[in-house]
């Protein structure tokens, strides 16, 4: 049953909202022990939810739009007493006295928290295999990652754990994670959604978004979640268009462009003469960017115009993010010092015992990138490295807009691959970095972009193809999410 | 050999010249944080003042205060700075005061620059920036005597944390000590004057710290610096400006070189001690704050800002001395300005009195924190009743207490206190032994043009004052001595 | 392995951060953080002289709030989570050096 289906059906009193959530505890309980989506499963707190909007139900009060969904919320998410650990042994058992903003917002629309989500930990990683409690698996195949560092979130929907997830975008956490379990991943335009209450990453990139197992139910879970927030001073003011309403619509006369440099391999892309000698980004594997080409088909076949264009700082994306993310993580992660929150291992002084607290309670990859970002903000390197990364970001930016001057969207691959075999990419960062390749761009221009899953890998595994567009371009974006999710093939059989 | 505290001027012999700027770190006078809701109050309970911002909890973000914003640029102009856009940035380092171990601060891109600050005696400073920044919490060392290096544990405070600051950076235009100490009291007239802030140093909402060196004379080079922090009052400032700038010449003239450092002001023993070495460079990785976007005043802002800037010290005592022709000195008119009785005085000269006098009786016997039941009219027939003769400067004084207590008019008090001027037969009396003792001067008197007539008039009305030891009407005694000259 | 970072100065990044890593684990970091380095080797190259930093994907200016007090957390809430308290304080081992 899709988040909206159960919304209608426990306003109208078809079904209740406690029998949904049981429905899917039950699922939890059956299966999330293979699976590891959760860090913490909120039964009690979920069924007292539910209770409530079922007595506001019988009394005929207005249940918002989400009205007894049960949501499944990335564990750095705050939510008022109820543990946040980032699935880091440094905020073990931090109970955050208040909750982030789209958690609000979530339960005024009648949601029901139904736990916390395992992650890499502070969302630092592609596969869910960076958390202190362990991976999470794909529910395709147990073998398998979930992608990440939302895996925890995109493995709850796609095990049917919960109809919709929140997760946290920094490089493509969001999407690449629901492209590996074959789920709709968004991520909104940077500001659209509060950053109040996300435990941060990297704060200029960071951005919350929805996962559902469908285009209608991830649009109305951004719609619940966005809107200006006084207490983020980058949230964006004014107005925000409704998407759920045109999703219907069509995409006849869209312009979509495909990114030749993301998508060098394409068929479309090696047809096009002006466009010889692009450098395009290493690993894209040809069953996904067959399913590209297959996306950009059907585009066409519902009435939109595709060409080819080229951005070239799109190969520069991963450098910069490497150096950007990691600096911003470098400041952000210095207050898990052990004074004031969090784990403490003690020392004859204070600050050896930051120096314990931090050694003992931080992963391998997240001190890699605290090294990375404190050597590229530090004396010497800020120019070359920092200084030079926010230049390209710059470039990055115009070089989108002087797409977006042609076209209304962009496609390419989410993910250079399908779902990776657990422990495939851990011993070399680089490899595993090279995961975000697609869709780091989107977070350099705070753009919003959507993985929408479409056809299967040679190994049978789900693909996720990524639309990305201008500021703001949310209800064209998802429109289009909308078309290629109806053109998807449902038995994944080749392009 | 460290050299014996001085407390005198010259602070350095006369073939070295002694460089010092100041900053001065002011809290402002905001009803909140700098970035947070959480009340912006001094001698709360621990920990009682914070919130998931000031805190630094994780996903907590910053949102900037839009009156520290507005009491910046008004310090800013009030300072004659450039106010420019602004951009805030983190500047890192480990410390428990601090909760998210950066401080949100202003680097590259300051909200204020190139300003001046003029001290009441002509000199001018520059001012190099004047950046908003948060403070710090408070840290108590516990045990060991209190001290840093051997206490056993230390306790935190946050209630302080986020409140907010404008760090005030001058340039190295400050030659002695009684400058240093002339710009600190100017810089604080200035605050309470455009009210951004209760500019308190024993409280610490005005904390001083000096960059201290010294050079031959003539020279305009800059020598090795040492940062003198923990300056809690104006004549701490000037006792380690001079003990520095003597330790640095002894060194100089040793053959040796001050080390670049920070060092503290000890009072108990009136010497500075070394801190941390400012050799073991800081890296503070500065970068621009993502979780906050740049400040850009809008057009008519600053516009606005100056508008409504109040008179400022320096201008209010060129006013005061300009409204007394000449009569009020620039003593008076400083203390006056800064103890904000310059209106008073300005509006009893405009009812009719001395301006010499009227300066004088406030500056010298009005230090009282209160003197509002002193008014512009009353102060006027004070100092006229002085000068006539019929208060001697004693009982004006003792008046002007009075009037300050609420005690009425002065004439009033004059008489209730039994200060009549004398009159009648009795003064007569004494106008005509006057007139008997200084035949010559009153021959003068008599013959003399105006001018002379107006200036024995003054002798001899001297002469009834000191017979009467004050208690006569002057203008009681000029009625007389025209009448016995008979015109 | 590339050299960009040395031992040493892998040592020094990690001072800053206040981490502590064994010598082998700084000679594994120093090859890794030279990969990723080489790998921004392309970012490193670019002439961007003329191109203005983005700090920020939008253009906003001049966010601010009112000068409001809102309540504060509770006391019990704040302390509730710390590692060490003492007299409605946090309470920290001695702190040796002043700040900078
Ligand atoms: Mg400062
Ligand atoms: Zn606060």
């Amino acid at each position: 049953m899709t988040a909206l289906a159960i919304a209608a059906a426990v306003k109208s009193g078809e079904r209740t909202a406690l029998d949904v959530v049981d429905e899917h505890l039950a699922r939890i309980s059956q299966r999330d022990a293979e699976i590891g989506a959760f860090n913490l499963v909120l039964a009690d707190e979920a069924r007292t939810a539910a209770r409530n909007v079922d007595a506001a139900v019988s009394r005929g009060e207005p249940v918002g739009p989400l009205a007894g969904v049960p949501v499944a919320l990335k564990d750095n998410l705050c939510t008022r007493g109820v543990p946040t650990t980032c699935s880091s042994r440094m905020l073990e058992g931090w109970r955050p006295p208040y909750d982030a903003t789209v958690v609000q917002r979530l339960r005024s629309a009648g949601a029901v928290i139904v736990g916390k989500t395992n992650l890499d930990e502070f969302a630092m990683g592609s596969s869910t295999e960076n958390s202190a409690f362990g991976p999470t698996r794909n529910p395709h195949d147990t073998g398998r990652v979930p992608g990440g560092s939302s895996g925890g979130s995109a493995a709850a929907v796609a095990a049917g754990f919960a109809p919709l997830a929140l997760g946290s975008d920094t490089g493509g956490s969001v999407r690449q994670p629901a492209a590996l379990c074959g789920v709709v991943g968004f991520k909104p335009t940077y500001g659209a959604v509060s950053r109040y209450g996300l435990v941060a990453f990297a704060s200029s990139l960071d951005q919350i978004g929805p996962m559902a197992s469908n285009v209608a139910d991830t649009a109305a879970c951004y719609e619940a979640i966005s809107g200006h927030d006084p207490r983020d001073s980058t949230s964006i003011d004014g107005a925000r268009e409704p998407v759920v309403a045109g999703l219907g619509q069509g995409v006849d006369g869209l312009r979509v462009g495909l990114v030749a440099e993301l998508c060098a391999a394409s068929a479309r892309v090696q047809q096009d003469d002006g466009l010889d000698g692009v450098s395009a980004v290493e690993g894209v594997a040809a069953d996904v960017i067959a399913w590209v080409d297959a996306a950009a088909t059907a585009l066409e076949a519902a009435g939109a115009a595709v060409t080819v264009v080229s951005v070239p700082s799109a190969v520069l994306g991963l450098s910069a993010y490497y150096l950007i993310a990691p600096a911003e993580a470098s400041s952000n992660l210095a207050r898990y010092d052990g004074v004031r929150y969090g784990l403490r291992v003690d020392a004859a002084n204070a600050a050896e015992m930051n120096v314990s607290s931090r050694s003992s309670g931080f992963g391998a990859e997240v001190k890699r990138r605290i090294m990375l970002g404190t050597y590229a903000l530090s004396a010497g390197y800020y120019d070359a490295f920092y200084g030079k990364a926010l230049r390209v970001r710059t470039l990055m930016l115009r070089e989108f807009a002087a797409a977006y001057a042609d076209v209304d969207v962009l496609l390419c691959p989410t993910a250079p691959t399908t779902a990776f075999e657990l422990g495939a990419k851990t011993a070399d960062p680089l490899l595993m970095y090279l995961n975000d390749v697609c869709t780091i761009p989107s977070n350099l221009t705070g753009h919003p972009a959507v993985s929408v899953p479409f056809g299967s890998g040679d190994d049978g595994l789900p693909v996720g193809v990524q639309l990305m567009g201008p500021a703001l371009s949310e209800p064209v974006l998802l429109r289009a999410a909308a078309v290629l999710e109806r053109a998807a093939p449902s038995d994944g059989s080749a392009p | 050999m460290s050299p014996v505290v001085p407390e005198r001027e010259p602070a350095v012999p006369g073939d070295w010249e002694l460089v010092v700027g100041l900053e001065v770190h002011v809290e402002l006078s905001t009803a909140t944080k700098l970035f947070c809701g959480c009340a912006n109050r001094f001698g709360d309970a621990p920990n009682t003042n914070v919130c998931p911002v000031c805190l630094g909890l994780p996903g907590s973000l910053p949102v900037v205060n839009a009156a520290a914003v507005d009491f910046s640029m008004r310090l800013g102009r009030a300072l004659g700075c450039e106010v420019r856009g602004a951009v805030f940035a983190r500047k890192n380092y480990f410390y428990p005061d601090m909760p998210k171990d950066y401080q949100i601060s202003q680097y590259d891109q300051p909200t204020n620059t190139d300003g001046h600050l003029e001290l009441p005696d002509g000199h001018t400073v520059g001012i190099e920036r004047a950046h908003i920044e948060e403070d710090t919490g408070k840290t108590t060392h516990i045990g060991g005597g209190g001290r840093i290096h051997d206490a056993d544990y230390a306790l935190v405070d946050y209630n302080r944390a986020g409140v907010p600051l404008v760090e005030i950076v001058s340039r190295p235009d400050i030659r002695t000590a009684e400058q240093a100490r002339a710009y600190v009291r100017e810089l604080r007239a200035i605050l309470l004057a455009i009210g951004v802030s209760d500019a308190r140093m024993e409280e610490g909402s005005m904390r001083v710290d000096a960059n201290v060196s010294v050079r031959p004379a003539g020279s305009d080079e800059l020598r090795t610096r040492c940062e003198i922090k923990n300056l809690s009052s104006l004549r701490a400032l000037g006792r380690a400006i001079v003990y520095e700038a003597q330790r640095h010449v002894e060194l100089w003239s040793g053959g040796e070189r001050p080390r670049q450092e920070t060092r503290h002001w000890d009072e108990a023993n009136g010497r500075t001690t070394p801190g941390r070495s400012k050799e073991d460079a800081d890296d503070y990785r500065y970068f621009q704050d993502p979780d906050l976007v740049p400040l850009a005043p809008a057009t008519g802002t600053i516009a606005a800002i100056d508008a409504a800037l109040p008179p400022l010290p320096a201008a209010r005592r060129a006013e005061l001395v300009a409204s007394g022709g000449g009569a009020v000195s620039t003593e008076d008119a400083a203390l006056l300005v800064e103890r904000d009785q310059d209106g008073l005085v300005r509006a009893a000269i405009a009812a009719g009195a001395d301006p010499g006098v009227a300066a004088t009786r406030v500056a010298n016997d009005l230090a009282v924190d209160d003197w509002s039941p002193v008014t512009p009219e009353g102060l006027a027939a004070l100092v006229s009743m002085e000068i006539s003769g019929r208060l001697t400067a004693t009982q004006s004084k003792q008046v002007l207490a009075e009037m300050a207590d609420g005690g009425g008019a002065p004439d009033v008090i004059a008489q209730r206190r039994g200060f009549q001027a004398m009159a009648g037969d009795d003064l007569a009396a004494v106008v005509d032994q006057v007139i008997a003792g200084n035949p010559d001067a009153w021959s003068r008197f008599c013959a003399g043009d105006e001018a002379e007539r107006k200036k024995l008039a003054g002798f001899l009305t001297g002469q009834v004052m000191r017979a009467t030891r004050g208690q006569a009407d002057g203008a009681a005694v000029n009625r007389l001595l025209q009448e016995r000259a008979g015109s | 392995m590339s050299g960009r970072i040395t031992r040493d100065e892998a040592a020094h990044v990690a001072r800053l951060a206040r981490l502590r890593f064994s010598d082998a684990e700084l000679d594994e970091l120093a090859a890794q953080l030279s990969a990723v380095l080489d790998h921004a080797a392309d970012v490193e190259a670019l002439d961007v002289t003329d191109i203005e930093p983005t700090s920020h994907p939008h253009p906003l200016v001049n966010v601010t709030r009112a000068d409001e007090v809102r309540p504060s957390l509770d006391w019990d809430e704040v302390l509730a989570q710390a590692p060490s308290v003492d007299d409605g304080q946090f309470r920290v081992p001695p702190i040796l050096g002043e700040a900078p």
